[in-house]
């Protein structure tokens, strides 16, 4: 999970500037994920890990794509994240392919997760059970 | 990739579900095989769209058309028309309100967004345990900013445009309690965060501290930063564990990017955290029953004033505020005081995020600004009333907080609205209740938890409570008089007016709130010695139809407790002073001859 922090210190940031460039440096970082100069291959999941999506087996899930994507030679980026309010349908993953809008799966279980690698990961069928973004960030307002 | 060409999504939530949605679906495939495209065409399920009023809602990818009030016969149009000739479907498209118009692409359509996410803006997009991420999504720039470009008092000043209030229940302005704070001269000052989040059925502070830590702690410095704080606070649950293990990593992680620590980013500003742990009594929660836990004594209130700006902690000045109060606070700084009360109603700026539970489809967690109605949330957002059922009450407020009701629905949820017609906004929990649920048990459910988490310091709510929670019970055993009524009606009274905190002065809420709105329900408990919604099981009679009775002697072998007697082959009775209401004859009787009064 936060393998970037094991064990390594991180520098200080020691003004604001150096925190401008921080940012600006993660961001380019976190961009490259997206944009991935294979786009074919790097896939991002995300998998709602708060205490709501844990009681209801996103640990497990989240071990499934990790396992299940290595064994299926696809290249993703699995992380963890907190809770996206759709406890009714928990556990619920997000899954963005490369240069596409992320979609936001519920219920998910490891039948479920199978699907989603074989069908929509590999080849960019939809699944049923996406749960339409229902709300706005502060990006737009 | 795929092959597909364009994908139809069919809302599959609950209320697009009831209302043919299926029915659609089966459609849509079969016209699609018909006319030979399956293989172009992806027919996919989707969940809640959010926008239940407008439902069935068909959206066409990629060109984002929204349809609403599909129905299985458009079905064919939508193909001819959209599918194959490229033609929008003009009369399924969403009608703007207010100029008439018709939308096709869902991005223009904001507005049915209900939702906007300021405190749980990170929630569900970062890695809580990675602060790179969250340094992406702008954590720590405010404080940068505040740090580098402005005073203390200027601080302030925003906060205080802000119109920012208390997320915690109270609904105190939090820029005025800063200032407080910031006057109150010390050689020592701290700034807390209560995260105790005791209301049964919460987990709006939970959630962010899972989801966004860093939100959190950057805020609680910038408080510090204009109070004059240089040391912060998390009193935190220790039922909570995994928002305390991503609080710990996140603290270290700040601290090792020097966030938090001594001259933070050079600034010549110092601030560090410490977690303290309660121990999950719903009390502590209160502020000065809050401090004095983590001063190590009994954890009971004590009156205000003096208020814990001026004597908080080991008695220095001390400002409380609750998560959800501080994950706003970074945002309000980097987009400024005008761009916060631009969102929300006069009164009460920016949005609330409400754990919806109950009996409601879509359970979860929301964020809506200030103003929405509770038929938005309930309705809309949260997808109505499970399996098709009658919506009857919803609390918010929880246990300090009272019930409202069908003609409360289009009331603008703020802080002042809540109030007036009798409930309160408190920390975020909304449990929605249907037909099936006594308002006479709801009562007693909170008052239960009254009792068991009043600290015991004063008598009203130590020993009120009690009495209160007698009262119900015996109204619920269909033992309850009118006096019992005028009793019950005074003693809240009484309870409201002389407790000494928060607790005892709004633990009679929920009595009061349904006795206003369910008159009707109490006195069929006490008169006809009934429950129409069938919750109080002492009320319950279970009688044997003679007519349907074979006599089969299934019922009696079943009874627990030997209430139902009859000759073989001859129609059974139940001794309603043995029977206990078990329900297990009924469940067994295979001729439909019990039934329940
Ligand atoms: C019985 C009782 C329980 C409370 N529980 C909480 C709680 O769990 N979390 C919280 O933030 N505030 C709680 N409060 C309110 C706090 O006393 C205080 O007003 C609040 O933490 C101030 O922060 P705010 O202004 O940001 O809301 C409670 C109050 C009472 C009377």
């Amino acid at each position: 999970m936060s393998k970037i922090f094991g064990g390594i210190k991180m520098a200080k940031i020691k003004s604001l500037a150096d925190l401008k460039k921080k940012q600006d440096e993660v961001r380019s970082k976190l961009n490259l994920r997206d944009k991935a100069d294979n786009p074919e291959s790097l896939v991002q999941i995300k998998v709602a890990m708060a205490t709501c999506g844990i009681a209801s087996g996103a640990k497990e899930i989240m071990e499934f794509f990790v396992n299940e994507l290595g064994k299926r030679n696809i290249d993703a980026v699995v992380t963890q994240t907190g809770c996206m309010g759709y406890c009714y349908a928990e556990p619920t993953i997000e899954v963005q392919l490369p240069g596409q809008e992320p979609v936001v799966y519920g219920y998910v279980d490891s039948k479920k997760a199978d699907k989603i690698i074989e069908l929509y990961i590999k080849k960019g069928e939809l699944v049923d059970g996406i749960i339409p973004q229902n709300y706005e960030t502060i990006d737009n307002k | 990739m795929a092959n597909y060409k364009m994908h139809i999504l069919v809302c599959g939530g609950t209320g697009c579900r009831a209302s043919q949605s299926e029915m659609i679906l089966d459609n849509l495939k079969t016209e699609l095989e018909t006319k030979g495209l399956s293989d172009e065409i992806q027919v996919i399920q989707t969940g809640c769209f959010g926008f239940c009023e407008k439902g069935p809602i068909v959206k066409i990818m990629p060109d984002n058309t929204f349809y609403v009030e599909v129905t299985p016969e458009d079905v064919k149009e939508i193909i001819d028309e959209h599918i194959i000739k490229g033609r929008r479907v003009n009369r399924l498209l969403y009608v703007n309100p207010d100029n008439q118009e018709h939308i096709a692409d869902s991005k223009h359509m904001g507005f049915y967004k209900k939702q906007l996410r300021i405190a749980l803006r990170n929630c569900g997009f970062i890695d809580p345990e990675n602060i790179d991420e969250a340094i992406a999504k702008d954590a720590y720039q405010a404080l940068g900013k505040a740090l580098v470009e402005m005073s203390p008092d200027q601080v302030i000043a925003v906060m205080k445009d802000s119109g920012l209030r208390g997320r915690g229940g109270g609904g105190f302005p939090a820029g005025l309690k800063w200032e407080f704070a910031a006057k109150n001269a010390s050689d020592q000052k701290y700034v807390v965060c209560n995260a105790d989040e005791g209301d049964p059925g919460a987990f709006m502070d939970r959630s962010i501290l899972e989801g966004d830590p860093h939100s959190v702690l950057e805020a609680m410095a910038l408080c510090g930063y204009s109070t004059g704080a240089n040391k912060g606070l998390i009193y935190i649950r220790a039922e909570y564990p995994l928002a305390i293990e991503r609080l710990k990593i996140a603290m270290k992680q700040a601290e090792e990017y020097g966030f938090l620590g001594k001259d933070i980013l050079g600034s010549g500003f110092d601030f560090e955290i410490e977690l303290r742990y309660g121990a999950g009594a719903f009390v502590c929660g209160e502020e000065t029953a809050l401090i004095h836990s983590m001063e190590g004594e009994r954890g009971e209130p004590t009156v205000k004033p003096p208020f814990p700006a001026e004597s908080g902690y080991l008695k220095k000045p001390t400002n409380v505020n609750n998560v959800e109060t501080f994950a706003n606070v970074p945002v309000i700084l980097l987009k400024g005081a005008e761009w916060y009360k631009s969102i929300g109603t006069e009164k009460s700026s920016g949005t609330k995020v409400f754990a919806l539970a109950g009996k409601i489809n879509n359970v979860g967690l929301i964020e809506v600004p200030m103003g929405t109605t509770l038929r938005e949330v309930i309705f809309e957002i949260g997808g109505g009333i499970k399996d098709g059922k009658k919506f009857k009450a919803v609390q918010t407020g929880g246990p300090s907080g009272g019930c409202l009701t069908e003609k409360h629905l289009d009331t603008p949820i703020d802080f002042d609205n809540l109030i007036a017609v009798g409930s309160m906004m408190g920390s975020g929990g909304m449990i929605v209740m249907d037909e099936d649920d006594c308002m006479v048990s709801m009562a007693k459910f909170y008052l239960e938890f009254t009792v068991e988490e009043s600290c015991g310091k004063c008598s009203p709510c130590r020993i009120g409570n009690k009495r209160l929670y007698e009262l119900l019970t015996k109204i619920t055993e269909g033992k309850g008089t009118m006096e019992d009524l005028d009793l019950l009606r005074n003693l809240s009274e009484v309870i409201k007016d002389t407790s000494l905190c928060g607790l005892g002065q709004t633990s009679p809420n929920p009595v009061l709130s349904t006795m206003s709105n369910f008159w009707d329900e109490y006195i069929e408990h006490v008169t006809d010695k009934k429950c129409s919604a069938g919750q109080c099981a002492a009320l319950k009679q279970y009688i044997i139809d003679p007519e349907a009775c074979v006599g089969c002697t299934a019922c009696a072998r079943v009874c627990p407790v030997n209430a139902i007697s009859g000759e073989r082959k001859m129609p059974h009775e139940i001794n309603q002073d043995i029977c206990i209401k078990c329900n297990a004859c009924f469940e067994k009787c295979k001729f439909n001859a019990i039934s329940i009064n």
